[in-house]
């Protein structure tokens, strides 16, 4: 009896002891920003880590605090914040067709009950890849009819539709919904599947340069033609100088010492730096690196992480795919920034998904070759960065211009984000929306014609009869 | 009628001493007069915007649209939108009170009453053209709800509803009780 008492103590007290260690590793490892931290901690974060993020956070996915913050872990409030912080204002240019305010209303009370969508994570579980469909979505796929059951009797049309048709038929988005509403959608009906004028728009580089005339660093880089480059003795070779001679950078005035001579500290005189990052080329070219670091490819960087490696990412890339990390030259390569060249290239280089490797024999990519062989006009091919980083109106209250949105993200997904800013540019809505919702032909690389055909244009028409009909009886008793 | 504590505490303890008669005036303020309050600024604001600004260019001038696709076709957001967007932004900003423009006849079927005390409250102000007034309980909290007629006070509001693809009626005339307003205050 006493033998066992003394036995057992010294397990509970083992037991209470490796508790207590590990609670505290956890919670240490849970502090740290940094992705990898030192053992124990990191080790403890990983095999804490409650299942697979979904494609959109794995990234991200050890920098526990980042969604959790760093004081109540997991409180909604903290994670909703951390979801608004990146994802709000897409929401809100998204003309978002379930804002939070409509499940805070009290008259909602009794839905949000039912749903909570006042708070991303009710849809959206992270840590959950068993569970994780489309879109990041938790919920099991019918969710619309928790609110939407008696869609029928406003819509005849709708009888008898699956509820998981509605998000994935190519009709309906439960957020982005601006090239499906109804009046979209008659609006453009009826056109042919090639338009008659197909550009994409250019870009607007000139009142770009203006409205940045305020905070242009005028004085370290006056406008003028430069031939000498200002490098120190060994820096550079005859090519590097030659490449920078030929770019925007030299006939705008912007020296090697422009982007190389950095402050490697906040209040530090400027010090030469061989490989400037990407907050020295935001100097010039805000809205270019606010969203690259709002896309896959620098959402750790903006996450305090290090940049983003190919091997990183969940979609197949070349196995000869460089391990450094993404930066604005991985692309568009450092003193030649060669736009057409980060266009196509630029993503070749690592990706090897089905649709990248079909590009070069898709009829997008024969454009592209006309267009660069001055067969075409300006505008007239298509490279992965015109559907993928379209060129998109930037507009504020006192700025509007075009300029290419490097979101890889942004036109992507749900792919119906793609039909506005950038298939409308060429092809009928019809045809753009049968398109978009065929696997195969998305795989082909837009190689053939849409195998799927998406009615809500043909409903849509059909309505606004309905409705026409309506207001000429309505009209008639009026009269009578 | 019972009084918001909030308002009325508040001020009292702050002015207590000098000036009585403020404490006086907010003392009295009951969940029925701030409401009416609030009503009015929205009703005043509301008339102001479709008479200066949607029947005049839309209907008289005839120089720019009122559209439900404001942002596309560059056209004026509906009165009804301006509404709506005003209370987002109240919501968005934490406030305790919320108000949306309802009606038996929606053009946006989200727009139809839900509650009880909301269907109650739009076929009494469609028949007397009065406010209506009751307490309701939703999500297992109290709440002093108001519902007030909104009337077709311009030409844009009964041709507009008139002529819509999504309404389910199309016999609007002007000075008709449209739909209502309904503002809710939570009760202590
Ligand atoms: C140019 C068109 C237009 C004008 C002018 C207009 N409305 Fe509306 N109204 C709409 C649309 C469209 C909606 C639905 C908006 C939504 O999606 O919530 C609406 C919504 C409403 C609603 C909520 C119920 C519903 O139908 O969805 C009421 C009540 C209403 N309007 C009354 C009025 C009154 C009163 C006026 C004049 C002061 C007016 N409207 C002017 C188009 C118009």
């Amino acid at each position: 009896m006493a033998r066992t008492f003394t036995r057992n103590a010294w397990l509970w007290l083992l037991w209470f002891g490796l508790s207590a260690l590990s609670t505290w590793a956890l919670w240490l490892g849970m502090q740290l920003k940094e992705d990898a931290p030192p053992p124990p901690a990191g080790f403890l974060r990983t095999a804490f880590l409650p299942g697979q993020t979904s494609h959109g956070h794995h990234q991200i996915e050890m920098a526990c605090s980042t969604c959790h913050g760093s004081e109540a872990f997991s409180a909604a409030d903290v994670m909703q914040d951390a979801c608004t912080q990146c994802h709000a204002a897409e929401l809100k240019a998204a003309d978002d067709s379930h804002p939070r305010s409509k499940f805070t209303d009290p008259r909602n009370a009794e839905r949000a009950a039912r749903l909570d969508a006042a708070h991303c994570v009710t849809c959206h579980v992270e840590h959950k890849p068993d569970i994780t469909h489309a879109m990041g979505v938790t919920l099991p796929k019918d969710f619309c009819s928790i609110c939407h059951d008696d869609i029928a009797e406003e819509r005849p049309s709708h009888a008898g539709l699956g509820f998981d048709t509605c998000a994935s038929s190519g009709c309906h988005n439960f957020h982005d919904n601006r090239a499906l509403y109804e009046d979209f959608l008659t609006k453009h009906a009826g056109k042919p599947d090639l338009l008659e004028t197909r550009t994409v728009p250019e870009r607007d580089w000139k009142t770009v340069i203006e409205e940045l005339y305020e905070s242009y660093p005028i004085d370290r880089f006056p406008k003028q033609v430069l031939t000498q480059a200002d490098a120190p003795a060994g820096k550079g070779s005859a090519q590097v100088h030659r490449d920078w001679l030929e770019t925007g950078h030299a006939q705008a005035g912007v020296n090697c010492s422009g982007c190389h001579m950095v402050p490697p500290a906040k209040g530090e005189p400027p010090a030469w730096t061989d490989k400037p990052d990407h907050t020295v080329c935001s100097t010039c070219h805000k809205q270019e690196v606010k969203t690259f670091l709002e896309g896959k490819h620098g959402m750790r960087l903006a996450a305090g992480m290090t940049a983003m490696t190919p091997a990183q990412a969940l979609i197949p890339m070349k196995s000869d795919a460089q391990q450094e990390g993404i930066g604005c030259a991985t692309c568009h390569g450092a003193h030649r920034f060669d736009p057409v060249k980060a266009a196509t290239a630029g993503c070749l280089a690592c990706h090897a998904d089905k649709h990248s490797k079909a590009f070069a024999a898709s009829p997008h990519a024969a454009l592209a070759k006309r267009e660069a062989a001055g067969e075409l006009p300006a505008g007239s091919g298509v490279t992965c960065a015109t559907c993928h980083m379209p060129r998109l109106e930037h507009r504020t209250d006192d700025v509007r211009h075009m300029s290419v949105q490097h979101n890889q993200n942004d036109t992507l997904r749900p792919s119906e984000k793609m039909l506005r800013p950038v298939c409308m540019n060429c092809h009928s809505l019809q045809f753009s929306l049968d398109a978009l919702a065929d696997p195969a032909l998305k795989d082909s690389n837009f190689k053939g014609k849409p195998s799927v055909h998406v009615s809500s244009i043909e409903w849509a028409l059909k309505d606004a009869e309905r409705a026409e009909a309506e207001r000429r009886a309505a009209r008639r008793e009026g009269d009578e | 009628m019972k009084v918001i504590p909030v308002l009325a505490l508040g001020s009292a303890v702050a002015f207590s001493a000098s000036t009585a008669s403020a404490q006086d005036a907010t003392a009295s303020w009951s969940y029925k007069d701030i409401a009416d309050a609030l009503h009015l600024i929205m009703e005043s604001d509301r008339t102001v915007y479709t008479r200066l600004i949607v029947n005049r260019l839309q209907n008289e001038d005839k120089v720019i649209k009122a559209s439900e696709h404001w942002k596309d076709d560059k056209a004026l957001v509906l009165p009804a939108q301006m509404f709506r967007y005003g209370s987002e932004m109240v919501a968005e900003k934490g406030a305790a009170f919320t108000y949306s423009l309802l009606s038996e006849w929606p053009i946006n079927k989200q727009n139809a009453a839900k509650t009880d005390v909301e269907k109650a409250g739009l076929a009494e102000v469609g028949k007397t053209g009065k406010p209506y007034y009751k307490e309701e309980t939703l999500g297992g909290k109290k709440y002093f709800t108001a519902v007030y007629p909104d009337k077709a006070i311009a030409k844009a509001c009964v041709s507009c509803h008139n002529d819509h693809k999504d309404t389910p009626r199309r016999d609007f005339k002007m000075g008709d009780v449209m739909g209502g307003v309904v503002l809710r205050l939570p009760m202590k």
